[in-house]
């Protein structure tokens, strides 16, 4: 994180701690948020309506904490301070847990921020479907490809939030220059360049999977991002929907082409060790020798960035930056991604003018001034973000000829893409043959 | 600076409201029970001073564990019923057998474990001049939530095949054998329970030492004098006096662990969250029941778990029975 | 005179006997090992958080490097660390009432199930044993439900919803910890009960006293150590909880210091180094309470203890 962004976040602390004690004691937020002028009129927010008078509150629980928490309060403050609406956070980083205690006990919160659109489809008689003026925001905002995640039976409950981008391959802008690396734009590119520097006695990649009951999560995204590449989206979404079968030869073809990469002793795991190392080293570290010069490559999502210690300069000319993991050839441009939902339990008027004002351009813009964030909202301007990374990811995610797939893993249900999916691959990366897992997981999806 | 003592007072407020109830029920009882008949056999007597606990125990535990198992014979959502598939499953699928012989093996060694250490850590510190101090030492793991203990035995466990290493054991590893003979301590099958049931045990001597340490110094001084005087030396002292002296104190020590063990979660779930065949009972139940969304799996995994209780309760039972012939 | 030395003096040449080089070895051997991980963590602490993430603790002796960073950013780090000084107050207003209320329930019943004969009431003391089996797990949504739904039985509304909101959802949480530590508070408390010598009861009896006075006048003054034993345990207990504060005591004005520590990690675990600072700083009241009411703790299970 650069010296810049590190004070702009410091700024940010200070708006932060109005939004967080009671929003009425701070006035309006100061001009240390970031946000334009017009973001903090009032005019700007009647169209949401006026609730001033009653004060209503909404509660809305997610799975985000700590900073990143604090900057979405302090992108919503105007919000807050202008339609009356107090909205009550509450973040945890047990949200998949909690959720379905919640909801179950009947102790659902307003609104539920969800990571993963597999878990929400249980919710569905307990959800509040959106409304016409809610979906049609939505539809103004989001692709198709999107808000199909959020949709059950036809009908929109859940409009997306934040969007990350997993297609990324980390590098050392640095090291690529000294080397005279480029940055590869097709698949063979890519080989050749992890064969050139394997070739110069350093191991080209690195990746820990390690992740606690969510262990293996890496290799699906791997496994995914390759569906995607060697067979395209309409085979992934069959994938995903359980219409082929798990074991199908599509996916072991795409387990085989990660594998090509990841059980390869030749280029895994710079600094680290062996091909076996990954299962020990956790997700967290994964990326972390390119900082030290021991490893050049780490395909990671773009949520990595929050990982780099703060003396590594994150940036096209920095330490560390990343590109799109290529596709087979130049022009395609497959994205594998994912995002939050946001989806509604009670039915009431303030309630669904919050979700109106998350599914607008408005808060996507001003979200991304608060703290680093990205967003596939179509009115989401790129220049808004923090820093580079962010804004390559809003630029690609831009791109209309891009084919989008959200993170498969989340999809499935639980005890699939939570579960054995995970754990199979682990053992996958432990020696386990492709056969063998895929098979495992098949099992485990037909009971 | 943001923080606001006027804005607490509401909590304060709630407190004084909750410790007013507290008074309230217990005077209540106490009164009741100054009126009711004072016989010594008396059905009302005997209600009157369980009520507030059946009532609380009715609604917190009774009515789950009832709930639970009618879940158990349910599909994953909790409506459907599916009969007796889900106990099927448990004791079919290898990875559920797994999970049951964990929980054996945990609930075996762990109050085995710990009690020994804390009694012989307990008959060697009695009456020693840093008695206190080897005490509090022994008892501080207790005090620690689990989110700190998951951190210090990171600190421990801990692996890196190569370059630093901040794990303690594979540093130790590297200096006694060298670069290269690190290992993998969570991912090693089988072994990496036993690597769990040492933090467990870890935790749990504190609360051994301090009670046996107390049991010992309730050994009248007259049977270790006439041991003395018989010329039994020390490991005598300890298998044929002490420990028979102490044995009430122990077996409580050893039944209320054995019950920690069979319903411990915590140090599964930030540990190794289940993997490699490092899963428990009550660890599969909650990941089951609610990440997992599998209802019904989750109701009967608890259901086994009641049951692994039994034989503690018939124990207890002969218990009973015993000390009544005794009186 | 002589007579009352003789035992003392036998006893410290058994203690002599026990005191040999071995048996202090394995003590002293016993004591490193269980105090040397929380030694780590406590130096980690003061670490750099890049030093923490790439070289052990150990390496500290080489090469010292301290900061307060750790500590700083977990007190005033985020915006949100406002909320720490408030999540130390929720987490007392917590715990004062969920030791009491389970102490005192089950100091009631344990007196019922030694004392007042009834038929059945070994099989209730029984039943009331094996309860501590059920795990707490799968009592939460339950007892969520009991809150913010009420109970109907067959389409009557027997009680109906709670509602509790803002700091009311205190009343959720002490119901739910003095429900859960019940069962085994009655558990240690009956067998302590039970073992008072029947003679001082039986008198109290024929002198016409009534239940309630003998609990109070008798029983009550002789389990005081027991009482304050089991209360350090239901302490250590509720204040290191999280699962149960995260279903109950949602949100900032209830929410306690074990549910804002887990926080911090952030929501990608990347700054888990401050867990390093949070945990001494949760640690605190808790070795307080242990140190205070050592004395209490060894004789109240002394006399448990022994008599089992």
């Amino acid at each position: 994180m650069s010296i810049q962004t590190r004070l702009r976040l410091a700024g940010l602390t200070s708006a932060g701690v109005c939004a967080a004690l009671a929003i009425t004691a701070c006035g309006a937020p100061t001009e240390d948020s970031g946000l334009s002028e017009e973001e903090q009129d009032c005019a700007t927010y009647e169209q949401f309506g006026d609730f001033t008078e009653e004060q209503p509150s909404v509660s809305i629980y997610t799975p985000i904490t700590d900073a990143e928490a604090d900057a979405y309060e302090a992108a919503w403050a105007p919000f807050v301070e202008c339609t009356g609406i107090q909205v009550k956070y509450e973040g945890s980083n047990d949200f998949e847990a909690q959720i379905e205690v919640r909801v179950s006990g009947g102790d659902a919160p307003d609104i539920a921020v969800f990571p993963q659109p597999g878990l929400m489809a249980r919710y569905q008689e307990q959800m509040i479907p959106a409304s016409a003026e809610l979906e049609a925001l939505a539809s103004e905002g989001w692709s198709e490809d999107w808000l199909q995640y959020g949709t059950l039976d036809g009908q929109l409950y859940a409009q997306p939030l934040s969007a990350n981008l997993k297609s990324l391959v980390w590098y050392s802008p640095t090291q690529f220059s000294e080397n005279g690396y480029e940055i590869p734009e097709t698949w063979d590119e890519l080989i050749s360049l992890s064969d050139t520097i394997a070739d110069s006695g350093m191991k080209p990649w690195c990746a820990g999977i390690d992740s606690g009951d969510a262990t293996g999560w890496p290799v699906t995204d791997w496994v995914e991002d390759m569906l995607l590449r060697e067979s395209g989206g309409d085979v992934y979404d069959q994938w995903v929907n359980h219409e082929i079968p798990f074991n199908d030869p599509a996916i072991v073809a795409a387990v085989d082409k990660a594998g090509s990469i990841l059980k390869n002793e030749d280029y895994m795991n710079g600094g680290y060790g062996d091909v076996s190392s990954m299962a020990g080293v956790s997700f967290e570290e994964g990326g972390l020798p390119i900082a030290a010069g021991e490893c050049a490559l780490h395909r990671q999502a773009s949520f990595y960035s929050a990982q780099w210690p703060d003396e590594v300069e994150v940036g096209p000319e920095g330490d560390v930056f990343a590109f799109h993991l290529p596709g087979n050839t130049a022009d395609e441009t497959p994205l594998l991604g994912g995002g939050e939902f946001v989806a509604a339990f009670r039915d009431a008027p303030e309630v669904d003018a919050f979700r109106q004002y998350l599914s607008s351009d408005l808060f996507a813009n001003a979200r991304m001034k608060t703290g680093p964030w990205a967003s596939s909202h179509s009115g989401a301007d790129a220049a808004n973000a923090t820093d580079p990374l962010m804004e390559m990811t809003v630029e690609l995610f831009s791109d209309p000829e891009a084919e989008f797939r959200f993170d498969g893993s989340d999809l499935m249900p639980g005890d699939i893409g939570s579960k054995a999916f995970l754990e199979e691959m682990t053992e996958w990366i432990k020696g386990k043959s492709t056969e063998d897992a895929l098979d495992a997981v098949e099992k485990a999806w037909e009971d | 600076m943001t923080f606001d003592f006027l804005d607490q007072l509401p909590k304060f407020g709630v407190l004084g409201i909750g410790l007013v109830a507290f008074l309230v029920v217990v005077m209540g009882v106490l009164y009741v029970g100054n009126i009711v008949p004072h016989r010594p056999k008396s059905l009302i007597a005997g209600m009157v001073f369980l009520i507030p606990t059946l009532i609380l125990v009715g609604i917190g535990l009774i009515v789950p564990a009832i709930r639970t198992t009618i879940l158990s014979f349910g599909d994953r959502t909790g409506e459907g019923f599916v009969g007796l598939a889900n106990y099927v499953w448990i004791f079919t699928d290898s990875d559920m057998l797994t999970v049951v012989r964990n929980s054996a093996i945990w609930v075996v060694l762990t109050p085995l474990l710990a009690t020994a250490v804390g009694l012989v850590y307990a008959t060697i510190i009695d009456r020693s001049k840093f008695e206190k101090l080897a005490k509090t030492l022994v008892f501080l793991p207790m005090a620690i939530s689990f989110v700190g203990a998951a951190i210090i035995w990171k600190f421990v466990y801990d692996y890196k095949q190569i370059g630093n290493q901040i794990g303690l054991l594979n540093q130790i590893m590297v200096w006694v054998f060298g670069e290269g003979a690190t290992q993998h301590w969570l991912a090693m099958p089988f072994w990496n329970n036993l690597f769990l049931i040492a933090v467990m045990v870890w935790i749990q001597a504190g609360f051994a030492t301090v009670v046996l340490s107390a049991a010992i110094k309730g050994v009248p001084s007259e049977i270790i004098e006439a041991a003395r005087l018989d010329g039994v030396n020390a490991w005598q002292m300890f298998w044929k006096v002490t420990v028979p002296s102490i044995r009430p104190a122990i077996v409580v020590v050893i039944v209320t662990m054995s019950i920690a063990a069979l319903k411990l979660f915590d140090i599964v779930r930030t540990m190794t969250g289940g993997a490699d065949g490092t899963s428990v009972l009550a660890y599969e139940m909650y990941a089951q029941s609610f990440p997992g969304q599998q209802t019904g799996r989750g109701a009967a995994l608890a259901v086994v778990l009641f049951a692994l209780v039994i034989p503690i309760i018939i124990y207890q039972v002969r218990n009973l029975r015993q000390r009544k012939e005794v009186r | 005179m002589s007579t009352k030395v003789e035992p003392v003096v036998l006893a410290q040449r058994a203690r002599k006997r026990f005191s040999r080089p071995w048996a202090s070895l394995t003590a002293i051997i016993i004591a490193v090992l269980w105090t040397t991980p929380t030694f780590g963590l406590l130096l980690s602490s003061f670490r750099p958080e890049k030093e923490i993430k790439t070289t052990g603790w150990w390496t500290f002796f080489s090469n010292p490097e301290f900061t307060l960073n750790n500590y700083n950013e977990v007190l005033y780090g985020s915006a949100s660390s406002g909320r720490l000084a408030s999540a130390f107050i929720n987490s007392l207003v917590i715990t004062i009432p969920s030791v009491l209320f389970p102490i005192a329930f089950a100091a009631l019943a344990a007196y019922a199930l030694s004392w007042v004969e009834f038929r059945g009431r070994d099989w209730l003391f029984v039943g009331i044993f094996a309860l501590q089996v059920v795990p707490l797990q799968m009592a939460l949504v339950p007892l969520l439900s009991f809150f913010s739904q009420g109970v109907d039985v067959a389409g009557f509304t027997l009680l109906p919803a709670w509602n509790l909101d803002g700091e009311w959802k205190f009343i959720q949480v002490w119901f739910a910890h003095t429900a859960f530590g019940l069962p085994l508070a009655v558990f240690l408390l009956h067998n302590f009960m039970s073992e008072l010598p029947g003679s001082v009861i039986e008198s109290a009896r024929v002198d016409g006293a009534s239940h309630g006075a003998i609990f109070r006048k008798i029983v009550l003054p002789l389990i005081t150590p027991a009482l304050a034993s089991l209360a350090i345990f239901q302490f250590l207990w509720v204040w290191n909880d999280l699962l149960v504060a995260l279903v109950f005591a949602s949100g900032p004005e209830t929410s306690p210091l074990t549910a804002r520590l887990a926080d911090m990690a952030g929501s990608r675990g990347n700054e888990w180094q401050r867990l390093t600072a949070g945990a001494f700083i949760s640690i605190i009241v808790p070795v307080a309470v242990f140190l205070g009411l050592q004395r209490y703790f060894v004789r109240g299970l002394l006399a448990g203890g022994v008599k089992g």
